[in-house]
């Protein structure tokens, strides 16, 4: 109930600041509108080539495309495409790249040595290449989409994860764990991981962010989510051969995808901010206890 | 009469927002006058250092201030950024608490001396180094001339706070501002420091504050003295009379309570409760719910006694000041009996143990050498019994008890438990050891987990053995809490919301958990408050007579180890020293470092302090990966022959004593003989320089 509390109080604390507000009833309202997308009585497949084209009206707020479709409504089916390769990418990311830094950041030695070196070819590989490479190889799907967007995203997880080992690893309640029998499984994942998941939050948030602009990247080169399920950087690439003709049917679906990542960002910032302070003034209590 | 230095009246300092304003310093008043030490004495949050920090005009800008402070005529409040910036060049000098962070690491030391002298321009960038090599001479530091070109890493600890030293008194400035110049070194290293710093404060007669929480320095070094609580100074008078008659009771319940070296067999008589919280201070007298004369009277409960003065020089802030002599009733002894049945079987036996760092350098991290950081260390603890370690920083006493509890790996000797040797043990045998002794660590802000409750942290143990509804479950939790002191209301609470005090007592629960025949306690009070040491040292006595406990105690403060040992071992550079029954070493050590120790370990009592004969160590420990040759002690020691400086003395009995010693002469202190003392006739005692 302790912890709940305390949730709630972070939330009111983060939701003081202007930039994390906006950004969350942005997000919620693109998840909530890509959730219940089916329900919007919008569809995004459907064809009207005499309408192609149009400029936005009631009919269709954001205009129809060149096979006459509703932008919007492939705008909102995009979100879904987008948000759900973002989770899976993170989720996956995640996955892999905790336990590599907790393994890495606890024994250290060649364990770390190995893993970490793993990590750095990873890393040193340009993501977007290594994402064509690994769809090359697997074919266009979403499930492709998602792995390859995924691994190009563990190295972060890793390192942040191994970062806050190596902070934690030396600490007083960590040994206690070990004084009184405690295996090191027990201590990585029961001890550590629950003290370390503050930066490996704000990591979700901004690999997401990551991740959603990579998704579209691939899209807009064509290697993404085969036609013709929507998604924004299918949508970009096609808008552009218009963007003398209907600049809108571009512009409007970038703009949602760049208030996405911003609000993405925004959020990642205000967590830090909240999450420093909170150290900060965990600091300053211990500095002032002691004699 | 000349007038003082500095003048604070009425000061007064809150921090927080308008609605919720925590008020730190409350109408503090006190003079400084010139060749004067004034301490001003208090546990965490009695708002001493904020009051240093208003003198300097170093508050941060989130404070509010009020009141008046005249430094030099000049007043303090509300000046400008740039006379507070002359007056910090010329009128004040500043030691701060950790030497290490107060130096530029990337300026030479003779440099940084000077630097602000030639930034005021009141030195000239030409004749800077030849009065940076002056400074450093008149600190006492080795080759001046040489030293000042070299960097603060270069400089041990000690160098560096005396550097520091040098540095503050660059200016000549008429006022020196010490927050806890001396804390973070070992005892004998702050012996050097205490006497550079008294002995330039009589030579350039300024005025000092001194702000600290360890009374044996105040008796060592205070003119007078201020005693700080709840944000108000509650009593204030010459150090003599402050030791001798305290009239606040605050003061003599605080001298009651602190263990001290020169007698070991009372009990401690602690303060209840914890030092009052400046956002949450109780009302009328701070003090009143501690208090033994004012806890049930109304008019301490709603009344905040202001200083009066209650003798010459003296005052006090206490409705009922003329009652405190009654607090100086001697405790009750320490309770005897259980000592008697000490069974001579021992429980922990270390033999020759050795613990070796590999040292490695250069590009393939090859193995160049080693920090032997234990060096064949033996030691036996019986059942029932305490035996403590004792040594400075460095000298391998933690290593000793981490490897003894297998979180360290010995490189050689053996480590005998119950008759079974725990280096032998695979990774199930440590664990099922590892429920018969336990570890208590020194810090209790780290040692307690911030994500779990206090009951899941003390529950933790014997969940990881499986043994939780075995012994008892959650009432097993609830009762270890009543054997700490600690309510049952407190169960479901986070660390954060412990005091320091509080938290050591959830450690010694979740420690006493699994049941353990021993305890390993590293260091267990040397985080906590002065008036909440005696508290834990009590609960630890109690505990080990209720549940016939052996304790193995790590400690580096030896009024501690005095009050709660039985046998004491001292160790230097990874050796054990010499060893003894605990009153034969305080009374007849044998061993020079051992007799330097405690002549070096402050008392808080003037008028002894006195009387005493002072043994100045030289130098520092030497780095355990280049060991001295022969006796490791042979560099600093007032005994040295040439043999010490090739033949390693064995570690034997000493005579027909309980003692071991290692040392080639051994033996008692010869009276006024070969010794380099600083005595009590020298010219820097407190009483000959005060105004």
């Amino acid at each position: 109930m302790n912890r709940m509390m305390r949730a709630s109080a972070m939330t009111r604390r983060l939701l003081t600041r202007k930039g994390a507000l906006f950004s969350l009833i942005f997000l919620a309202a693109i998840t909530g509108a890509a959730a219940f997308a089916d329900l919007l009585s919008l569809d995004p497949l459907s064809q009207d080539l005499v309408n192609a084209l149009e400029k936005p009206s009631a009919a269709h707020w954001f205009g129809t495309d060149e096979l006459g479709r509703d932008i919007m409504a492939r705008a909102v089916y995009g979100a879904r495409t987008s948000l759900l390769t973002a989770a899976g990418a993170v989720g996956i990311a995640a996955m892999v790249g905790i336990p590599i830094g907790l393994v890495a950041g606890f024994f250290g030695g060649w364990r770390d040595a190995v893993l970490m070196r793993a990590v750095d070819v990873l890393l040193a590989l340009p993501g977007i290449l290594f994402a064509m490479a690994m769809i090359a190889v697997l074919g266009r799907s979403q499930t492709a989409a998602l792995i390859a967007v995924g691994v190009t995203g563990i190295p972060s997880f890793a390192r942040v994860t191994r970062a806050q080992v190596l902070a934690l690893r030396k600490r007083d309640f960590v040994t206690a764990v070990e004084a009184f029998g405690g295996t090191s499984t027990y201590n990585m994942f029961r001890t550590i991981l629950p003290n370390a998941w503050s930066p490996i939050l704000v990591q979700v948030v901004v690999l997401a962010s990551v991740a959603i602009l990579l998704e579209a990247a691939l899209a807009f080169l064509g290697v993404g989510i085969p036609p013709p399920t929507p998604s924004w950087g299918e949508m970009l690439r096609t808008g552009k051969s218009f963007l003398y003709e209907a600049p809108y049917y571009a512009v409007l679906p970038g703009l949602v995808l760049t208030l996405t990542i911003l609000s993405f960002d925004s959020l990642g910032r205000s967590l830090t901010w909240l999450l420093e302070d909170r150290h900060e003034l965990v600091e300053l209590n211990v500095e002032r206890a002691k004699p | 009469m000349i007038g003082p230095v500095l003048s604070v009246r009425g000061l007064e300092v809150a921090f927080g927002s308008q609605d919720r304003r925590v008020p730190v310093v409350r109408g503090v008043d006190f003079d400084v006058y010139p060749n004067e030490v004034l301490c001003i004495v208090g546990e965490s949050g009695s708002g001493k250092s904020v009051t240093a920090l208003a003198v300097s005009g170093l508050l941060p800008a989130t404070a509010k201030v009020e009141g008046s402070i005249l430094l030099g005529g000049t007043e303090v409040i509300g000046a400008d950024a740039e006379s507070l910036r002359n007056m910090r060049g010329q009128e004040v000098g500043f030691i701060f608490q950790d030497p290490t962070t107060t130096l530029n690491p990337v300026l030479p030391v003779g440099r940084q001396v000077t630097e602000g002298q030639v930034a005021h321009g009141r030195l000239s960038k030409a004749d800077a180094p030849a009065r940076a090599v002056e400074l450093l001479r008149e600190v006492d530091i080795a080759d001046p001339l040489g030293r000042a070109g070299q960097y603060p890493h270069q400089f041990s600890g000690g160098m560096r706070q005396r550097a520091v030293i040098a540095m503050a008194m660059a200016g000549r400035p008429k006022l020196i501002l010490a927050d806890e110049p001396t804390t973070a070194l070992d005892v004998t290293v702050q012996a050097q420091v205490l006497s550079v710093l008294a002995r330039r404060q009589a030579e350039t007669g300024a005025a000092v504050i001194l702000i600290t929480h360890d009374l044996g320095v105040v008796a060592e070094i205070a003119h007078r003295v201020a005693v700080m609580y709840g944000g108000r100074i509650v009593e204030t008078g010459p150090v003599g009379e402050i030791f001798k008659r305290p009239r606040h009771p605050y003061t003599a319940a605080l001298l009651q309570s602190i263990p001290r070296i020169d007698t070991g067999n009372r009990r401690l008589d602690p303060i209840p409760g914890q030092p009052p919280n400046p956002s949450a201070l109780p009302s009328g007298c701070a003090f009143h719910p501690r208090c033994v004369i004012g806890r049930d009277r109304t008019r301490c409960r709603t009344e905040d006694p202001m200083l009066h003065r209650v003798g010459e020089t003296q005052f006090s802030a206490c409705h009922f000041s003329e009652q405190t002599n009654a607090i100086g009733i001697a405790a009750q002894p320490r309770c005897e009996s259980s000592r008697s049945e000490i069974a001579k079987e021992p429980l922990l036996i270390i033999d020759q143990l050795k613990v070796h760092f590999p040292v490695k350098a250069g590009l393939l991290r090859r193995t160049v050498g080693s920090v032997r950081a234990v060096d064949g260390v033996s030691l036996t603890v019986n059942a029932g019994e305490t035996v403590s370690l004792v040594g400075e920083s460095g000298c391998g006493k933690t290593t000793t008890g981490r490897a003894v509890m297998g979180l360290i790996k010995a490189t050689g000797g053996n480590i005998l438990f119950n008759g079974q040797s725990i280096r032998d043990l695979g990774r199930a045998g440590l664990r099922k050891a590892r429920r018969q002794m336990q570890y208590i660590f020194q810090d209790p802000y780290s040692s307690l987990n911030p994500v779990l409750t206090v009951a899941d942290i003390v529950a933790e143990p014997l969940r990881i053995h499986g043994i939780y509804d075995e012994m008892g479950g959650a009432s097993r939790i609830a009762e270890l809490f009543d054997m700490v002191g600690l309510s049952r209301t407190m169960l479901g609470r986070y660390p954060r919301e412990f005091s320091g005090g509080q938290k050591q007592r959830i450690g010694i629960a979740r420690a006493l958990a699994l049941q353990p025949r021993l305890l390993i306690l590293d260091e267990p009070v040397a985080a906590l408050d002065v008036s909440i040491q005696a508290q834990i040292i009590n609960l630890l006595q109690d505990l080990q007579r209720e549940l016939g406990l052996s304790y193995l105690f790590i400690a580096h403060n030896l009024s501690v180890v005095r009050h709660i040992s039985d046998r004491v071992a001292v160790m230097y550079l990874g050796r054990i020293v010499e060893e003894s029954t605990r009153d034969s070493l305080y009374e007849a050590a044998t061993h020079p470092y051992t007799q330097s120790l405690l002549s070096a370990a402050p008392v808080p009592d003037p008028a002894i302090q006195r009387k005493r004969r002072r043994i100045v160590l030289q130098g520092e420990i030497p780095n355990p990966a280049s060991p001295p040759s022969g006796c490791y002690f042979h560099p600093r020691c007032f005994r040295a022959s040439a043999r010490c400086a090739t033949e390693m003395p064995p570690f034997e009995q000493y005579l027909r004593s309980p003692t071991r010693s290692a040392c080639h002469h051994a033996g008692p202190l010869a009276e006024g003989g070969d010794i380099p003392t600083i005595g009590g006739s020298s010219g820097y005692r407190p009483m000959e320089a005060a105004s």
